[in-house]
């Protein structure tokens, strides 16, 4: 089983153009990562905040709605968030190499 | 009459404590009204006296003390581990992460996010949606914006008395900061509590400077070094050059020794180029021009003197107020003096006369700035008593262009960077004008008050957008010129090139026509010589020479008109040119010159008009 998960994360990690991959749990701490400790907490607690704030955002519009997906684009990369209720899994994408 | 209470209160009750008690009002001093001063005084009658019928209010200001607030942050380093495990412990943390991924939650949430990211990672790969696809052509706006100059930032002096901001630098790097130097120039007006200190300015930061400089005498010029960022160098009022780093804080790192450095404020400070990044020069009104390398400042490494008759005199010297030095030619460099001249040099002549190439005269007072035009490096720009021009190098004689005399002094001035055709100026009554020459040249394109008081000094950053300017109270302002002024216009530099060159060909004809009128007159006045003694009349009398010479005078005129009516004004006319003043003068010369000719047919009758004119 944890098999298909290392599978899983190999496969996104090898797609063109990923730069990283975290998966981070709620508290902050990196259960797997491809990059460095400190930019990870740091990409970590920073888009833990921003994904939190995502969520209200949408959940007060609607509160029928909720986030399944977060995607910032920036000029050097693109930073996607697939927030769960526990975890959360960041890939950092360069679409335009 | 003196009214007098006495207290009294026995020594050895000294020190006791205070035992306040109540009483009743005492009289102690009753004047009563005296009639006889009345005789001293007069009824007014009648008696104005206004009367509002209104509310009363009063009207108070408050303004609270700035609250003065600092940004900062947090950077986490490190998550939040649960108690028992230590994070830098390695093998707890495998311990622990070896855990979580052996959850089943963790393995069923991964697969589902992992599918989710797949998908839009896949969808990233396919397509990039925000390329430029139609490659549009980039539809330059021509809106007829009005040029306009913001301020942005003021940037004033800490200290209680305030001193001239003499001189501005910017940061050689992406432009964050700005160097002022501040001085007192005015004459014996330094008071004891007036501080030496020049500051450096964070742009974002008016309300405090970033950075102090502390000489030991007041700085009159700055410059940042333009291949070291933390290097300065600074003159100072008492004549000496010291240099700053900024990593090494606020004293100078160097200063020159007195004995070698300048006799006079050092006006002007340049860096120059050279393989070590550490050779400087400076120019003071004691009339030398001095080079220096930073590493060693107990001498300069060269010395001129401005000596206009070449000789090295120091008594002779023109004072220098302004130093010009182009990166591109290395070898030359100008020198404007107090006494509104220029002096074109040459580095490398081998004979101090040689140094001093030509002398550019025409200014009526000193020269306060002095800049090459950074597209054209030929002509060049000076900004001295009530008018700016501009000079060509070639033409000696006069500026090829010039603005018309101010009310205002102008105090200084700079070509902007970006468009060959605009420059700023700055005057003593507080106005910056922007000139822009291809579009109107009598006026300024726009004219700023900036503040009440004189400005002194301006510095336009390289990227020709923002522009700083101090006064005379040490107030330093920060302006943003509209993006019309510092954008090059289509055709701009070739319809520069033509302007100047059609002004240049201007000055060459005219300065070829004065020359061979006055060779003329030299021929003509010997040949007259020569005529008078085969006449042999003796002279004539002061009455008959006039009368005879009014007489010519009037036939010349007449036949030129009589000419000029046949259409030869055309020569005359291709010439002028729409700028002001002087050519009048030179106007009416050259109808003489057309006349002489005529004249030359009749015999030749001593002086003729062209003396009387």
């Amino acid at each position: 089983m944890c098999a298909e998960v290392e599978e899983t994360l190999k496969r996104i990690q090898t797609h063109k153009g990923v730069i990283g991959t975290i998966v981070v749990n709620a508290e902050g701490i990196p259960i797997r990562t491809t990059l460095d400790n400190s930019t990870t907490v740091q990409y970590a607690g920073l888009l833990h905040q921003l994904t939190m704030k995502a969520r209200s955002t949408v959940r007060d519009i609607d509160p029928q709605n909720d986030l399944t997906f977060l995607r910032i684009r920036s000029k050097k990369h693109e930073i996607m968030v697939a927030p769960d209720k526990e975890y959360m899994l960041i890939v950092i994408q360069n679409p335009s190499e | 009459m003196e009214i007098v209470y006495v207290y009294t209160k026995k020594r050895n009750e000294f020190g006791r404590q205070c035992n306040f008690s109540d009483r009743s009002a005492e009289l102690h001093v009753d004047i009563l009204p005296d009639p006889s001063l009345a005789v001293n005084f007069i009824e007014r009658d009648p008696c104005d006296v206004p009367i509002q019928c209104t509310q009363e209010m009063s009207e108070h200001e408050v303004n609270t003390e700035r609250f003065e607030s600092d940004t900062r942050g947090i950077n986490h380093v490190e998550g939040g581990w649960p108690k028992d495990v230590n994070p830098h412990e390695m093998e707890q943390t495998i311990r622990f992460r070896k855990k979580v991924e052996k959850d089943e939650n963790y393995i069923s949430t991964v697969m589902q996010l992992g599918n989710n990211m797949e998908h839009c990672i896949k969808q990233n790969n396919a397509i990039d949606i925000y390329r430029e696809y139609f490659e549009e052509e980039e539809v330059v706006e021509e809106s007829e914006v009005q040029p306009s100059a913001k301020t942005i930032n003021v940037f004033r002096d800490p200290n209680e008395v305030k001193r001239t901001a003499s001189s501005l630098s910017w940061h050689p790097d992406g432009s964050r900061k700005l160097a002022v130097a501040y001085s007192s120039l005015e004459f014996q007006k330094v008071s004891k509590d007036m501080s030496l200190n020049s500051y450096i300015w964070d742009i974002e930061n008016p309300n405090k400077p970033e950075m102090t400089l502390k000489p030991v005498s007041p700085l009159v010029c700055l410059e940042y070094n333009p291949k070291d960022c933390h290097i300065l160098v600074g003159g100072s009022y008492n004549g000496q050059i010291a240099y700053w780093d900024t990593r090494k804080g606020s004293q100078p790192v160097e200063m020159s020794t007195i004995e070698h450095s300048h006799r006079d404020p050092v006006y002007r400070v340049i860096w120059l180029q050279s393989k070590t990044g550490t050779d400087t020069f400076s120019a003071s009104t004691d009339g030398q021009v001095l080079w220096w390398d930073i590493r060693k400042m107990s001498e300069p490494t060269e010395r001129l003197i401005l000596d206009p008759n070449k000789k090295g005199n120091l008594d002779n010297a023109l004072g220098a107020i302004s130093l010009e030095f182009e990166t591109t030619m290395p070898t030359k460099f100008m020198v404007g003096t107090e006494q509104g001249l220029v002096v074109s040099c040459n580095r490398k002549a081998k004979t101090p006369a040689e140094k001093i190439v030509c002398m550019y005269s025409g200014h009526h007072g000193p020269i306060y700035a002095l800049q090459r035009n950074p597209f054209f490096p030929k002509n060049f720009l000076t900004v001295a008593d009530w008018t700016a021009r501009i000079w060509s190098e070639d033409i000696k004689e006069s500026s090829i262009m010039w603005t018309k005399y101010h009310t205002a002094y102008l105090s200084d001035g700079s070509w902007s960077p970006v468009r060959p055709s605009v420059f700023f100026t700055i005057k003593m009554d507080g106005t910056l004008d922007v000139w822009d020459f291809l579009f109107k040249q009598n006026d300024p394109t726009l004219s700023v008050k900036v503040c009440d008081e004189a400005l002194n000094s301006l510095r336009v950053q390289d990227n020709g957008h923002f522009l700083a300017c101090g006064s005379q109270l040490g107030t330093v302002t920060l302006l943003e010129i509209s993006s019309g002024l510092c954008t090059l216009q289509k055709n701009e530099k070739a319809l520069a090139t033509a302007m100047f060159e059609r002004e240049t060909k201007r000055e060459k004809i005219l300065e070829a026509r004065h020359r061979e009128m006055r060779l003329k007159e030299r021929s003509r006045s010997e040949q007259s010589k020569e005529e008078d003694t085969k006449e042999g009349d003796g002279e004539e009398s002061p009455e008959e020479l006039i009368t005879r010479i009014e007489k010519d005078f009037y036939e010349i005129v007449e036949a030129e008109l009589k000419k000029r009516d046949k259409g030869e004004e055309k020569k005359v006319r291709l010439i002028l040119n729409s700028f002001t003043g002087l050519r009048v003068v030179r106007g009416s010369l050259r109808v003489v010159k057309g006349s002489s000719k005529i004249v030359k047919g009749f015999t030749n009758k001593g002086g003729g008009p062209d003396s009387t004119l």
